[in-house]
């Protein structure tokens, strides 16, 4: 049965075919993950007095963490034997190769810039992926189920709609077996486990792994390991910005707290706020 | 005018609350018609659901056996084709609408706004941005059809007493069998759910073990509270993971937050901003979670709740 399903799918998209048999060529299967470039997690991000943007001048930078988490597991699975290349991807400005040294000092075995400057959109970053992803047909993109920046949380569930290819957000947990995958996303109401068939687009959660730490010498290794710059414009796809941003604000301030002294002074207050 | 479409949220038969607070948002369109799909396998009891919030016209129940589960990638297609009259396609933000909605976008070939925290106008809206360090005023293309997230705590759940219609609608449209459902674990505590309680104690990795994490549960049993925890907590193995509180767990605006040994990262605030009193009990004066505290306890959390639990009788 379950080689008639995919028979039946594959006839109605060629494109499905030519990956299924792929996939039963050993060597080829490729995992690609994006790596975004953002202000490092721990910086406490400050809103420009202009109300123009963020300050980002001598900020650190760093991976998203999400997709640290997202390389981990492809480096994982690529250990396992599951993927023969894990390529990491990025796009932003040139700067952004530090992020892909460390991607390949993690283990990625080459990287890919796609160099752009300016706000990038996640529907744009889609129309990226889906190019190199047609260029390189991998078995897997792993992305990370956010970025930490504009929290948009979107990339990987449009490439799946543009690359009409199953979608596994907010994995915990990722299973390969042949052409299929299991995967345990977290789900507001608890854990949820569905099953794709490969190619897929995977997105990671937080507890998904817990990604290694980079060594000295795989840093000097990684500095030989090849590094392709392309320019977004030579890949023929709509980068347009669709959504302006007009101002940028501070948050609302919470007003001033008070600090009780101990239990009874505690439940003094609650009941003084209706409470309790 | 707008014309909103709104794609309920439900499980086993009952709508989720969250559909009720994306027409709070739609409302704020002036002179707005809002709609609800109800994609199910049996939509009945779900449409008749919505039908009754206030300010909804219509509901359209689109039925099919394949959407028993919502899997985003089978969703996708039918919500895109119903889209098609629309200026306007929300979702709530909520794991759900955050799988679900930019897929839609992307087969729409438009973009996807997340988290509206406020209107301004058809097209134009408020959002937070970097974990909520930031909000952002954004302007929405006026020619081209909208798709968003809804961030649920930004806003209350419209009334009840509608009397909207429920319509079947019929869509055309491919349904992938590539994608399938297995199983969903969701733990049945019998206590309030997280997302909607008026009430949350949350507690962080001081608690130390799942075990000591117990005292968490029945000092939010005296309270009437859910349970929550910070990501160090569920990271350790003390709580499940759906009680997660910030920026990658849940968003919440409950009446009353008690954080207990939980420093008060900006990840884990993020998802506590809108709750109206904070309290916090941690061992350390300094910890950032006293900033945003409305009031502050400084002491060791295993004797102060024990403290707390009997002065509560
Ligand atoms: C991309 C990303 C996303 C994240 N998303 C989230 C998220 O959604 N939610 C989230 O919560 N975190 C999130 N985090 C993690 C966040 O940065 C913090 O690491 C986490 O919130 C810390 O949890 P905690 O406060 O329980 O632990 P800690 O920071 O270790 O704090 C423990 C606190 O307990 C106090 N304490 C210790 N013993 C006692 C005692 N006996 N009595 C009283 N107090 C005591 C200590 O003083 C300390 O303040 C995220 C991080 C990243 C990088
Ligand atoms: N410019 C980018 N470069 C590399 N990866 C990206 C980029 N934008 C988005 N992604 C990937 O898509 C994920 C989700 O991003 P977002 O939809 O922006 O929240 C990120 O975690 C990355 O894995």
């Amino acid at each position: 049965l379950q080689r008639a399903l995919s028979l039946t799918v594959a006839r109605r998209r060629p494109a499905a075919l030519h990956f299924h048999t792929s996939l039963t060529e050993p060597g080829v299967s490729k995992i690609l993950v994006g790596l975004k470039r953002v202000v490092d997690y721990n910086v406490r991000v400050r809103v420009q007095p202009d109300g123009t943007g963020v300050v980002t001048d001598g900020v650190k930078m760093s991976i998203n963490p999400f997709d640290e988490i997202a390389l981990e597991e492809a480096l994982r699975i690529k250990e396992k034997g599951g993927a023969s290349e894990v390529i990491v991807v990025s796009i932003g400005p040139a700067d952004t190769q530090q992020q892909l040294r460390t991607g390949l000092a993690m283990g990625a075995d080459r990287a890919i810039l796609v160099q752009a400057e300016g706000q990038l959109e996640p529907l744009a970053a889609a129309r990226v992926f889906l190019k190199l992803v047609e260029k390189e047909s991998p078995q897997l993109v792993i992305l990370g189920k956010q970025g930490i920046d504009d929290d948009n949380n979107q990339t990987g569930q449009m490439l799946a709609a543009l690359w009409n290819r199953p979608q596994a957000t907010f994995a915990s947990k990722v299973e390969l077996d042949g052409a299929k995958a299991r995967v345990t996303r977290e789900v507001d109401a608890g854990l949820e486990t569905i099953e794709v068939d490969l190619p897929a687009v995977i997105t990671s959660d937080l507890r998904l792994n817990e990604p290694r730490y980079v060594k000295l010498p795989d840093i000097m290794k990684a500095k030989k390991k090849p590094l392709d710059t392309i320019a977004i414009a030579g890949l023929g796809v709509d980068a347009g910005t669709q959504f302006k941003t007009t101002k940028y604000e501070p948050p609302a301030a919470r007003q001033k707290g008070i600090m009780v002294k101990d239990v009874a002074g505690l439940v003094a207050a609650l009941k003084q706020k209706g409470l309790l | 005018m707008a014309k909103i479409l709104i794609v309920a949220e439900h499980a086993n038969g009952k709508l989720n609350p969250a559909t009720a607070k994306c027409v709070t948002c739609a409302s704020q369109i002036q002179g707005a018609q809002i709609d609800v799909a109800v994609l199910a396998d049996d939509a009945g009891a779900v449409a008749t659901q919505a039908a009754a919030i206030q300010g909804v016209k219509r509901v359209l129940k689109i039925e099919n056996a394949a959407n028993k589960e919502p899997l985003a990638a089978v969703l996708a297609p039918q919500v895109a084709a119903a889209a098609a009259d629309y200026t306007h396609v929300f979702g709530p933000s909520t794991t759900f609408g955050k799988d679900l909605m930019p897929r839609v976008a992307a087969l729409l070939g438009v973009g996807q706004l997340s988290d509206i925290m406020a209107v301004e106008s058809a097209h134009k809206f408020r959002r937070p941005v970097y974990a909520g360090n930031a909000v952002i005023t954004v302007e929405a293309p006026q020619d081209k059809k909208l798709v968003a997230t809804v961030r649920t705590a930004s806003f209350q759940p419209a009334g009840s007493g509608g009397s909207g219609s429920v319509e079947s609608a019929k869509v055309s449209a491919e349904l992938p069998t590539h994608t399938r459902f297995i199983t969903r674990s969701a733990a049945a505590t019998g206590r309030p759910d997280l997302q909607t309680a008026s009430r949350v104690v949350s507690g962080g990795r001081a608690l130390g073990s799942a075990d000591n994490f117990k005292i968490i549960y029945s000092l939010a049993d005296k309270l009437g509270a859910a349970v929550g925890a910070s990501r160090a907590a569920v990271d350790a193995g003390y709580a499940a993971n759906d009680l997660q509180v910030g920026q990658t767990g849940k968003i919440i605006a409950p009446e009353l937050y008690v954080a207990i040994g939980i420093s008060g990262a900006i990840q884990h605030l993020t998802g506590i901003k809108d709750a109206r009193t904070i309290v916090a009990i941690n061992k350390d004066g300094e910890a950032p979670i006293f900033e945003v505290a409305d009031i502050g306890l400084v002491g060791d959390l295993f004797t102060v709740l024990p403290e707390l639990e009997k002065a509560l009788g």
